[in-house]
């Protein structure tokens, strides 16, 4: 059959949509498939609708803080069904926003399940559609971006049970916030939940397998955010291995093994959020040929599958599981199918966590640094010392940086505290560019913002901190 | 600047057939361009008057897609002149290019379109990172002449990671660049006076020449073959063979029997008709060997393609042409790119016997000295035989010597007793 599109997206999560938006304006015809909602996991259950929850805490929180600003409050509260509202609200206001791009696009959005087979240069998409019936739709290209989903561990109990076990997915939508919970896992989405229902009020405890919480960040982050957040009552059982989870009395009971000793922990709830697993599964992959490892597709410098006219883009062909890092990739995929030439897919990729205090990081950690031969320069300015952060009263957390000592190159850069999450961009942008500490010194950071302590950060890892 | 072969990045501007005022209908010819290796004439492809000549006759190394003239359209209002500026910025929207893009170029855009100079050509200014600009200056690497990978040919620290210090990129590899002194010292500072010689610009194909050697020499791990042919019984069989011809008026010579023989010697022993690539090693399908000719100012190989199911009036007809026209500097870029072995023919030099540098990307090229008398040892007695010394010089990535050897051998058999070839 002739092909009657140009490009195929599979998956309309931030990777596939924007994928296909980029398609659009290169002038290709471009269709997305999607079987559950435009927006994906991210826009739908995922980063956006628990950055909802996440202010609802933020603030309920500060107020707990009111007299240190000189205000108080008659009585606080907060009706759980509302915030869970307002954060559905949020998700669906922005899927709507999704529907209309691909409208203003003239991106035929495809509702159903697409699995593939061999077809003419590129496979062919056999999609079943929720509406009933199939289409069959042949394009030249086609472009996986299926992401991923929750792991889960069966065998110990660490799977949904459809009650008082959750993922991030039931977590979302609780019918009330639970009085005490358990979260396995201390990577971003474990420490964005425990935080979100510490801040109403519940008992949570982390357990997490390694040595530390959020283990892909900076020691020293990862060490200052231990403290934090068990300053705001979290406790956490680190490193703790996790025996069984079961339904108990109080709703499930959590059985971990700590240095030789076994702890029961019981609470109302469990989170599971011990990392996630890429939808590879029922798309007709393995007939075609296409290499998967560990739940990922095997992709090349551009997305290439090494199956001729399919692609691999985001979550689905592996880690960092970011949705930017998808988006990103599906660009360059798209003008690298245009014949375009982008620039490699090099940039080094940000990395947040929205917990109360957020966490930011670029680049290398020290440790990495290190171990890959590096001699570095680190630098670290405290925002005890920023003038702005005191005025806040938001004097938790520091910037860290690490460049290489060679060459001058920022190669890392590491922040904990309010709003770093807004600022970690600076950073990003600096390595992409590829600056020197010469043109960190040079710029020039508005005063009064926490931002300067990032300046002063990178001032410091060569001796001429300013404030300090 | 019109691209007239996939590699061509710049020409120069040899001579201008039309001048401003002048009308012009599409297919006439209205310029002159020489490339690296050929003159080759441009036609224009749209209709109207010759407005502005933008690049003047007799301009080297402008570089492909510079606007070289205006037209204005039939009917329409000519441009405005450009305000003072000497680059024709206002021809670039409305005005038609007379630049006629060859339809082989715009097949393959992406292929044949040179990386953006890092450098721009109207200003001196390198757009470098940051950090590309320390790590050049701490390998010592000049950044002017390189090309970026970066947005915008913008040169980011992985091109100064591949280049070598003192040198370009290897992206950087265009004959403008390469063919320049690099870190060499002045004649001045080698102790020749100046005004003690005088100066031959380069020209394209100088400089092409020097570019492939140079790099063929360096990058490639080659090692010379020598073996002595005796060439009696060829050289009686070629006047046969000529007598037969007469009538026709084709003369076969030494070296298209020699061409003859190498085709259908690598056909034998395929190993050694390869290229080398860095996905694998390109086993060719056919001979198509390239013959080096001796043109004024430099060398140039037009190839003699399917040179093994080719007869040899048919291999005489061709080379006489394409000689010919080599010297002329008439060869169509694909009448002289993409061989897959190389026949260099010093013999009527009197040369004994030499071992060429290889032409990349082939695995091999055959040096073939003089056929002269010379003693012989046959059982245990001299004798006198005419005999030919040829070195096969060998690409090791491809051609080990096991392979090399074996070629030779069975060329050898070829010409010992050419009847072989008609096997």
């Amino acid at each position: 059959m002739a092909a009657e599109f140009d490009v195929l997206v599979v998956g309309a999560g931030p990777g596939g949509y924007v994928t296909a938006i980029r398609a659009a304006q290169l002038g290709m015809k471009t269709a997305i498939v999607e079987r559950e909602a435009l927006g994906g996991v991210c826009l739908n259950w995922g980063c956006i609708p628990t950055k909802a929850l996440l202010k609802s805490g933020e603030v309920y929180e500060t107020l707990d803080h009111l007299s240190d600003y000189g205000l108080s409050v008659e009585k606080r509260g907060f009706d759980f069904a509302k915030v869970v509202e307002r954060s559905r609200k949020v998700a669906a206001q922005l899927n709507s926003g999704v529907g209309f791009l691909m409208k203003k696009h003239k991106i035929e959005v495809i509702e159903g399940s697409a699995r593939l087979e061999k077809g003419e240069r590129a496979p062919k998409a056999v999609i079943a559609l929720k509406a009933g019936g199939s289409r069959t739709v042949q394009a030249k290209n086609v472009i996986l971006a299926t992401g991923a989903r929750a792991r889960t561990i069966p065998a110990v109990g660490l799977a949904p049970d459809g009650d008082r076990i959750w993922t991030y997915r039931e977590a979302m939508v609780p019918k009330a916030a639970p009085k005490s919970l358990v979260v396995v896992g201390s990577g971003a989405i474990g420490i964005e939940f425990a935080s979100f229902f510490r801040a109403l009020g519940a008992q949570v405890t982390v357990v997490e397998t390694l040595p530390r919480i959020l283990p892909v960040e900076d020691e020293e982050v990862s060490k200052a955010a231990h403290k934090a957040f068990e300053k705001r009552g979290i406790a956490f059982r680190v490193p703790a291995n996790v025996k069984k989870v079961a339904k108990s009395k109080a709703g499930v009971s959590v059985e971990i093994e700590a240095g030789g000793k076994t702890e029961t922990l019981e609470a109302e709830a469990a989170i599971v959020a011990v990392g996630i697993v890429g939808n590879v599964e029922d798309l007709g992959l393995e007939a075609l040929g296409v290499k998967i490892d560990r739940t990922h597709v095997v992709t090349d410098a551009h997305g290439g599958t090494g199956v001729a006219g399919l692609y691999a883009i985001g979550d689905v062909a592996g880690p960092p599981w970011l949705a930017h890092k998808a988006s990103h990739e599906g660009v360059h995929c798209v003008e690298h199918i245009a014949g375009l030439k982008p620039a490699p897919l090099s940039a080094p990729i940000p990395g947040c966590t929205y917990a109360n205090p957020q966490v930011a990081s670029v680049g290398l950690t020290e440790a990495q640094a290190k171990e890959q031969g590096i001699a570095v320069k680190v630098g670290r300015f405290p925002f005890r010392v920023n003038g702005k952060a005191i005025a806040a009263g938001e004097t938790e957390g520091f910037v860290k940086t690490v460049f290489d000592a060679g060459t001058g190159a920022l190669i890392g850069a590491h922040m904990i505290g309010a709003e770093v999450t807004e600022m970690i961009q600076g950073f990003a942008l600096a390595m992409t560019l590829e600056a020197t500490e010469a043109e960190l010194h040079a710029a020039v950071f508005p005063h009064p913002t926490m931002s300067e302590a990032m300046h002063e950060a990178a001032l410091d890892a060569f001796g001429q901190a300013l404030h300090i | 600047m019109p691209a007239l072969s996939p590699t061509m990045e710049e020409g120069a501007l040899a001579k201008w057939h039309v001048k401003v005022g002048d009308t012009v209908r599409s297919g006439d010819v209205i310029a002159e361009i020489e490339t690296d290796k050929a003159t080759m004439e441009v036609e224009a492809v749209d209709e109207g008057r010759v407005e502005a000549i933008l690049v003047p006759e007799g301009s080297s190394g402008v570089k492909v897609n510079t606007p070289i003239a205006r037209l204005a359209g039939e009917g329409e209002p000519a441009a405005p002149p450009p305000k003072a500026a000497p680059e024709p910025k206002a021809a670039e929207p409305k005005a038609p290019a007379a630049a006629p893009a060859p339809a082989k170029a715009e097949a393959q855009p992406s292929a044949s379109k040179p990386a953006p100079a890092a450098q721009s050509a109207d200003t001196n200014r390198v757009f470098a990172s940051p950090l590309a600009r320390r790590l050049a200056q701490q390998k010592g690497i000049d950044l002017s002449a390189m090309k970026g990978s970066g947005p915008h040919g913008r040169i980011v620290r992985a091109d100064i990671e591949a280049a070598r210090p003192g040198a370009a990129a290897p992206g950087a590899a265009e004959p403008a660049a390469a063919g320049a002194p690099r870190q060499i010292l002045s004649l001045e500072q080698m102790g020749i006076a100046p005004g003690s010689y005088d100066l031959i610009p380069l020209d394209g194909m100088r400089r092409t020449v020097a570019r492939r050697l140079t790099d063929s020499f360096r990058d490639i791990p080659h090692f010379p073959l020598n073996m002595d042919l005796e060439i009696d019984n060829l050289l009686a069989a070629r006047v046969k063979i000529n007598a037969l011809l007469e009538k026709d008026g084709v003369k076969v010579s030494v070296n298209d029997l020699v061409l003859k023989a190498s085709a259908i010697a690598l056909k034998r022993v395929p190993e050694a008709n390869a290229s080398y690539t860095p996905d694998g090693i390109a086993m060719h399908h056919h001979a198509d060997i390239a013959m080096a000719v001796a043109v004024p100012g430099g060398l140039i190989t037009p190839i003699v393609r399917e040179c093994e199911s080719k007869g040899l009036a048919q291999i005489a007809v061709e080379t006489k042409d394409l000689a010919e026209r080599a010297r002329g500097k008439k060869l169509k870029p694909e009448e002289y790119q993409g061989g897959t072995f190389s026949v260099s023919n010093l013999g009527m030099f009197g040369i004994r016997s030499f071992s060429s540098i290889i032409n990349e990307p082939q695995g091999a090229i055959l040096s073939v000295g003089a056929g002269e008398k010379r003693p012989v040892v046959r059982g245990d007695q001299l004798a006198v035989a005419t005999v030919m010394t040829v070195t096969l010089t060998c690409d090791h990535r491809v051609v080990d010597g096991a392979v090399g050897a074996r070629w030779l051998e069975v060329f050898k058999t070829l010409i010992e007793d050419p009847i072989g070839m008609l096997v």
